[in-house]
């Protein structure tokens, strides 16, 4: 951050300010003097910032009022009240942090403003995955919502997503990881290497879904293609007859008791992964890492059909304009900048500016959570408790690997209230 | 519910004694606190779920209509049947199985007990479990039964069983377990205090009439304790169909309860949706409660 660009803004943003201008002014000048970009500190300045919950994280908010002197007021919610709240109560939130189905849902409805890709200060140095679609040139581009097919509108008043990338960037990425199946190695008794392994009679009533139906049907969507039942043409936006099949073979398995139980919330899936209730299930990567910090071995296994990918960014409420603008988009350059990307690496997601996190990461906590390399010490989770002894490695290897893999995106699909409904009639059944 | 409603009525009735200018308004000022916290609180958030169960929607919002959509979704599903014939058959099981507990643990306290002051310790020991939380005593059960809970562990290392039981966590008997253990004491409360009324000369009259221990209980004793039975097979049957985390928990999310089917329409924002299945089950209860309020006159009992 460079005091001068904050010098410059801090007078214009003066004009804009009715109140408290000589407050303004004086953090100008004392920005000036220190070197910190602290113009809001006198200001008070703050941004409602809501979404769900992955990435609503408390040291985020108290760096961001120690670096900007901006006051981040946080509210987490699940997803679908996410959207709800995005698209019903736009004057509540200045920033939705929200995952890129959901903007998929969102943005059309006009209560997000695109931003202009020239006032992102660290717009290049984002990962290309979510400007092309594409990790590395030659990768294969993922079915579902993939982030980059509703990364761009055509022009700064347009609710139409843009086909390539243009100057109107609809949300800014910051989070995201490839999840795939947990399992527990020493209770499986063999080498897992397909989705279809949940299905496998050997672990009848020892495995469990996620029973969130816009996520849920997605493990589901893996596992019956790679048990070659169906070949969907897109994984993300199933037909009427695709879901029927996919629920029929769900409620099929549930009563020939394969399952033993879904969970809905991160801590049940920890719990019935720790006490050994299920050896294979649908989990996150954080559940796996408090599972192994109970001491229990438990894998994040990769799968040879995939993974399952999700995403989430930054956008700005319509609303916005002049000073809050000015001061939301100084947030996002800020997330941007390295402290919060080096961050949210550590507890192993994955940050959109992988050049600027690395700055904030030591040498082996990349060397582990990126390179996939064994670590050399341990590895200590942000809060400082050991995640991982010295010598272990990442599952699943490096980043490339991880999401080069990306088989499908979280995704809205366009039949959605008939899976839901489905889904249900799948969970009653 | 119907029982407090009634309440304002009764009082109502009686301003007799009351100086004439008074006697117009006091009944009704008397009236008017109950009737205004049931009011607002409870017949206008009813009236409220009403209106709303006949709304369109989408994922976003909610549009004023008159729509019988919502109610023909939800009656003409089999899946909401299906949870409704799951929910009552919880209802049941569960009904039975702390109706006989419950007795019994009363009845023993009532008359095997001989003073009051252990009668009471003892009913206070009853109710030491409910100072947690009902949460809290549900998913205590999880490390008992599970797979490799205390249950299982114990019975496989006396040899009684080659492998763990399946059945005993994440199955409908973990739900009806874990309900009997949160809803007895609802039983054994009303059925304790209506038993601790019984005249004991009755009991002294029947048995010098010659009736036996089980003519006294059949003819005497439980015909008395109907009033409580009643009450708790209120409390009982109208919180095992509202109970939603019970299931959900104990079943591991494999079996569906009505509340449960409300919480996942709520939880997706189909709040009409989740307004129309409500009003069905608040249909259902009330029409329960009046069966057994029909069966067994409550006031004039107690």
């Amino acid at each position: 951050m460079t005091k001068t660009t904050d010098k410059k803004t801090g007078i214009s943003r003066r004009s804009l300010l009715k109140t408290g201008a000589a407050a303004v002014g004086f953090a100008a000048g004392s920005g000036a003097i220190s070197g910190f970009p602290t113009i809001w500190a006198q200001s008070n300045i703050t941004l409602r910032q809501f979404g769900t919950g992955v990435s609503n994280l408390n040291a985020i908010a108290d760096k961001c009022k120690a670096d900007l002197g901006i006051t981040l007021e946080m509210t987490a919610t699940d997803s679908d009240a996410a959207a709800q709240r995005a698209v019903t109560q736009p004057d509540s939130y200045d920033i939705a942090d929200i995952e890129y189905w959901i903007c998929k849902k969102v943005f059309p409805t006009g209560v997000l403003q695109p931003m202009d890709v020239s006032k992102l200060k660290y717009y290049d140095e984002l990962v290309p995955l979510f400007k092309t679609g594409k990790l590395t040139p030659d990768s294969v581009i993922a079915q579902g919502t993939a982030p980059h097919t509703v990364g761009y509108v055509e022009a700064q008043d347009s609710k139409v997503f843009a086909k390539a990338p243009t100057n109107w960037f609809t949300m800014v990425p910051t989070i995201y990881n490839a999840d795939t199946l947990g399992i527990r190695p020493d209770l499986v008794g063999r080498d897992i290497t397909t989705w279809a392994d949940i299905m496998d009679p050997a672990f009848k009533g020892k495995t469990a879904i996620l029973n969130i139906p816009s996520i849920g049907i997605m493990d589901a969507a893996m596992i019956m293609e790679a048990t070659g039942n169906i070949k969907y043409a897109d994984k993300g936006n199933m037909t009427k007859e695709e879901i029927d099949k996919t629920i029929d073979f769900l409620i099929k398995a549930k009563q020939a008791g394969q399952f033993r139980a879904f969970w809905k919330s991160f801590d049940e899936s920890v719990n019935l992964m720790a006490s050994g209730e299920v050896v294979i299930q649908s989990m996150w990567s954080p559940a796996v890492a408090a599972v192994r910090s109970k001491g229990i071995a438990c894998r994040f296994q990769p799968l040879k059909e995939g993974y399952r990918s999700w995403g989430g960014g930054l956008g700005l409420a319509a609303h916005l304009s002049g000073a809050k603008l000015d001061a939301a988009y100084e947030y996002i350059n800020w997330y941007t900048s390295g402290w919060v990307g080096g961050y949210l690496n550590r507890q192993g997601y994955y940050s959109a500016n992988m050049v600027s996190a690395k700055k904030f990461m030591s040498e082996d906590e990349w060397g582990y959570w990126i390179e996939g390399k064994p670590a050399k010490g341990d590895i200590l989770s942000p809060d400082g408790k050991v995640m991982e002894k010295a010598g272990a490695v990442r599952d699943g290897g490096s980043f490339e690997e991880r999401m080069g893999k990306v088989a499908c995106w979280n995704s809205v699909m366009d039949e959605d209230r008939y899976m839901v409904k489905r889904w249900n009639e799948f969970i009653a059944a | 519910m119907t029982v407090a409603l009634d309440q304002p009525a009764t009082i109502a009735t009686k301003p007799a004694r009351r100086r004439r200018s008074f006697a117009g308004v006091a009944p009704y000022l008397q009236a008017a606190p109950l009737a205004l916290i049931l009011g607002a609180f409870l017949l206008l958030p009813i009236l409220m779920i009403a209106v709303v169960s006949f709304w369109d929607y989408d994922f976003a919002a909610m549009y004023p209509d008159f729509l019988t959509t919502n109610y023909a979704d939800t009656l003409g599903s089999w899946v909401t049947w299906k949870t409704y014939l799951n929910t009552l058959k919880y209802a049941a099981i569960v009904w039975a199985l702390t109706l006989f507990i419950g007795f019994w643990v009363a009845y023993f306290l009532a008359f095997h007990i001989r003073t009051t002051a252990m009668q009471m310790v003892l009913f206070l020991v009853c109710t030491v479990p409910f100072l947690t939380s009902n949460i809290i005593r549900m998913i205590s059960w999880i490390p008992v039964l599970g797979r490799n809970g205390l249950v299982n562990s114990t019975l496989v290392q006396i040899g009684l069983i080659p492998k763990p039981i399946e059945w005993l966590l994440y199955s409908e008997f973990a739900v009806v377990l874990a309900m009997v253990h949160l809803y007895t004491l609802f039983m054994v409360t009303p059925i304790f205090n209506t038993l601790m009324r019984i005249d004991k000369s009755l009991i002294e009259a029947a048995r010098d009439a010659g009736a036996s221990g089980w003519q006294v209980l059949w003819n005497v004793v439980i015909p008395l304790a109907k009033p409580g039975t009643a009450i708790g097979t209120i409390f009982v049957v109208t919180l095992v169909m509202a109970d939603f985390s019970t299931v959900q928990v104990m079943s591991g999310g494999q079996s569906a309860s009505v509340a449960l089917m409300m919480k996942n329409q709520m939880s997706l924002l189909q709040y009409p949706a989740a307004a129309a299945n409500a009003v069905v089950l608040l249909v259902l209860v009330l029409l329960m409660v009046a069966g057994i309020l029909r069966i067994v006159d409550i006031r004039k009992e107690l």
